[in-house]
């Protein structure tokens, strides 16, 4: 654990008290149960977006394919009626591929990853909403897919399986950033795609493997978050899903430059969001204030890490 | 000459546990040109930081036109006119030549809008420039200004602030002869002006030719104060290192074998009607000179697969081999050792185990997970063979010094099998210990059976460590000078691209190859 991570994780530590003095009901097991899924849920994507911001990139089309792959997901299940796996099995080969997609178009074309997920993100959205002409897509009532609920609501005695998921990629995905020679590859190109490619690390390939990588991961939440909310809405659902992704990055140390964070600090960045969300919940805070509660906190959480960094080196620099 | 304006007595300045200056003295008079070296850590850039204000001298007196001042600020050391041209240029390329010349300070129009004065600013700034007689207008986007035409600007605004005395920190460190020549004339201009120059630089011969002293650091202390009759390279490599030249460049231990690398008729994006054909042999160093832009550096890219090759063959070991890529140059042992090393040689935030195990990462994992453990072992028998001098292998590489730098660049290579090492510009911007550490580095690799091509705008280094000069002209290899050939002259002459006839030597294998 780096430094950075100790100091999130003291942080969560820190606001999940004063939620808890204040609001006994923070501890109850129905209410960390339910946050715990929502951090698994959430965790899932945002994990998915690290890899892309390591890169130096950025995926803003993260709720659109959510919704988009929801809308889809049920609509296979429920009006062409194939069975679940494959369609499961479909909507993630479908999320890598927009992966695939956002990949070749940055490194092959040469375009802004910002420019490129942004019409992505116009364009699922569109698509979601044409494809239910703007209806809602859900289950009808009564339809039961036991094994696929189990799977993704489920609950091993009261940890929601959506957060072991996301315990469980996140375990697969530290090893790979932060132990795999591909890991190690996605770092030195986030840092400086230059050196890297003179160094002979094939940087296109890195840069498109990591947003497929964010398109499996996308695909995996959209499915989570499909069967959660079983009804889903084409034009709200997943809206600023992106946004969480990279607010939790940029709270867990990732720098929009790339090259730097961790997974253990995305992942306690999306706790951290998660508590907050509760907290205004909890501390009958007007649910209107959400997003202002949220904002304020990440712009003080990144200022006050700017601004310690720039003692730490400050100092550093007196002693020399 | 007249009286000195500016006066240094007994500086010294400490950090804690560092002496970085220690009893140093120096006198400036109008219109002198004072040569400053020393190596990297010498204390060259601490006294350049005490005469701009930056750091306050720990002991020593400051006099400005007499006046006694305990150190300058900022804000005095510009008020006295002394004013600085960077090694790495302050300029802002998106804005035209005068804009630059009068950032922060740009002639206003009468009314209250205060809306920039742009008829003024052209008249005062194509002034300045008129002064210094460059080839350029006003109005020129710095982007479309070369190196040495970016430093000509630096001067004038230099002049536009009525410099007395300009310091100038490796100013042809990236020129090419030509603008060189041009810079030197320049300085010259300016002492004539009554406009003192101090001038720092690795390339001693510049100092010859153009200084009315030099003043030599070593280690914090000022160790020599040569005046001009008795400036001599020699004297001032003696001085700054404590030992001779001749030290520094080594002859070969074998002849040179069969031909490891050849090129035929190839051709490069950025002289595509130019087909350059060349054969680099086992253990030998072919020296590459030629004035910056003469297809050198895009050759190099695309002999390494960072650049497409247009058309033409390259053979390794006699087989055609196709390098479309830097992994496919690397795993044939093709290594480049990049002109920019912050940009494109090494990762600077990274460490400098990382940084050398970077390429080889592959062979340093077990199912793609990399083993830590060898990193670090290989890394440290790397900076242990290449002299790296650092506390540890997991420090940043941005911490090391630019010899040290450059040494980690070439581990992350040597940690492998070169056949054939590209170095472009090894020792840029690098002191003279480092150099001569790269030099000798450089040959015994070439002992070691290493085909090595070294592109150099350094004539003292392309003629003093090279077993054969290739010179390039335009996209043209305009010839090859063998050692018996070798002399300023020839590599100058090939270099504007008249042709070997003019040359005092003979030579074969010129085109044939």
């Amino acid at each position: 654990m780096m430094k950075k991570d100790i100091g999130l994780f003291v942080l969560i530590l820190l606001v999940g008290t004063v939620v808890a003095v204040i609001n006994p009901l923070f501890l109850s097991p129905i209410n960390l149960g339910n946050t715990a899924n929502l951090v698994g849920l959430f965790g899932l994507f945002a994990i998915g977006q690290a890899f892309v911001i390591i890169t130096g990139g950025i995926e803003l089309s993260v709720g659109s394919i959510i919704a988009l792959l929801g809308v889809l997901f049920v609509d296979l299940i429920v009006n062409v009626g194939l069975a679940w796996p494959l369609a499961l099995l479909l909507m993630l080969a479908l999320g890598m591929i927009m992966g695939l997609m956002h990949g070749l178009l940055i490194t092959r074309l040469h375009l802004q990853a910002f420019i490129v997920t942004l019409c992505g993100l116009l364009i699922y959205r569109g698509i979601a909403r044409f494809y239910t002409a703007d209806a809602t897509a859900g289950f009808a009532f009564g339809d039961s897919f036991p094994v696929l609920e189990w799977l993704t609501t489920g609950r091993f005695y009261g940890v929601p399986h959506s957060f072991i998921a996301m315990l469980v990629i996140a375990a697969i995905m530290w090893v790979v950033l932060h132990r795999s020679v591909f890991g190690r590859h996605l770092y030195a190109v986030g840092k400086n795609e230059e050196a890297a490619r003179y160094s002979g690390i094939n940087t296109g390939r890195v840069i498109v493997a990591a947003y497929v990588i964010c398109g499996l991961l996308t695909g995996i939440a959209a499915i989570f978050l499909a069967m959660y909310t079983r009804s889903i809405s084409p034009s709200s659902h997943g809206n600023f899903y992106e946004l969480y992704a990279i607010a939790a990055a940029v709270l867990g140390g990732f720098s929009l430059r790339g090259g730097e964070g961790s997974i253990i600090g995305v992942v306690l960045g999306v706790v951290l969001l998660q508590i907050l969300q509760n907290l205004v919940n909890l501390l009958g805070i007007p649910s209107s204030l959400n997003f202002a509660v949220m904002g304020s906190v990440i712009l003080v959480g990144v200022l006050a890490d700017s601004q310690f960094s720039e003692f730490r080196k400050r100092r550093l620099a007196l002693r020399r | 000459m007249g009286d000195a304006f500016l006066q240094l007595t007994q500086i010294s300045k400490s950090y804690p546990g560092v002496r970085a200056l220690e009893d140093v003295s120096l006198d400036v008079r109008p219109g002198e040109v004072i040569g400053l070296v020393g190596e990297n850590g010498a204390g060259k850039s601490t006294l350049m930081k005490i005469l701009g204000g930056v750091v306050a001298p720990s002991g020593g007196t400051i006099r400005v036109d007499g006046e006694r001042l305990p150190a300058l600020s900022v804000q005095q050391a510009t008020d006295a006119g002394i004013a600085f041209v960077h090694q790495e240029l302050n300029l802002f390329d998106n804005l035209d030549a005068a804009a630059n010349v009068f950032i922060g300070r740009e002639p206003r129009s009468a009314g209250p809008l205060q809306l920039v004065d742009r008829k003024a600013l052209y008249a005062q700034a194509r002034r300045h420039l008129d002064q210094l007689g460059v080839d350029f207008a006003p109005n020129t986007p710095v982007a479309d200004l070369s190196i040495g035409q970016r430093q000509l600007l630096e001067i004038a605004k230099a002049l536009s602030l009525n410099a007395r005395l300009i310091i100038m920190d490796e100013p042809t460190s990236s020129l090419t002869l030509a603008e060189t020549e041009r810079l030197l004339a320049i300085i010259a201009a300016l002492r004539e002006q009554g406009v003192a120059v101090i001038f720092i630089t690795h390339r001693l011969t510049e100092l010859t030719a153009s200084a009315d002293r030099v003043v030599v650091l070593r280690d914090g202390r000022l160790v020599g104060h040569l005046p001009k009759e008795r400036i001599s390279h020699n004297e001032m490599i003696r001085l700054m290192i404590g030992r001779d030249l001749a030290s520094l460049y080594q002859p070969p231990a074998t002849a040179p074998g069969e031909t490891v690398l050849e090129m035929r008729e190839v051709r490069t994006g950025a002289y595509p009607d130019r087909p350059v054909s060349l054969a680099i042999r086992r253990g030998e160093i072919l020296g590459m000179a030629g004035l910056i832009g003469a297809g050198r550096t895009e050759l190099a890219r695309v002999i390494f697969g960072i650049d497409p090759m247009i058309g033409g063959f390259i053979l390794l070991d006699g087989k055609p081999i196709t390098l479309a890529t830097p992994r496919a140059a690397i795993d044939a042992g093709i290594y480049l050792v990049p002109e920019d090393r912050k940009k494109s040689g090494l990762l600077l935030d990274l460490s400098i185990a990382e940084n050398i195990g970077l390429p080889t990462l592959q062979a340093k994992s077990r199912h793609g997970i990399v083993q830590a453990a060898r990193l670090f072992e290989d890394a440290r028998r790397q900076m242990q063979r290449l002299d790296i001098r650092a506390p540890g292998c997991e420090l940043p590489a941005a911490a090391l010094s630019g010899g040290n730098q450059q040494k980690v660049v070439l581990a992350k290579w040597l940690a492998m099998r070169p056949r054939l090492l590209i170095c472009d510009e090894p020792t840029r911007g690098i002191d003279v210990g480092a150099k001569s550490d790269i030099y000798r580095m450089l040959r015994d690799l070439a002992d070691a059976g290493v085909a090595i091509l070294m592109i150099s705008s350094d004539m003292e280094e392309v003629i003093g460590v090279s077993d054969r000069i290739a010179v390039m002209h335009e996209g043209h290899v305009t010839g090859i000078l063998d050692r018996a050939s070798f002399s300023e002259s020839n590599v100058l002459h090939l270099a504007v691209g008249a042709g070997m006839a003019g040359c005092k030597a003979d030579f074969p294998e010129a085109r044939s190859a």
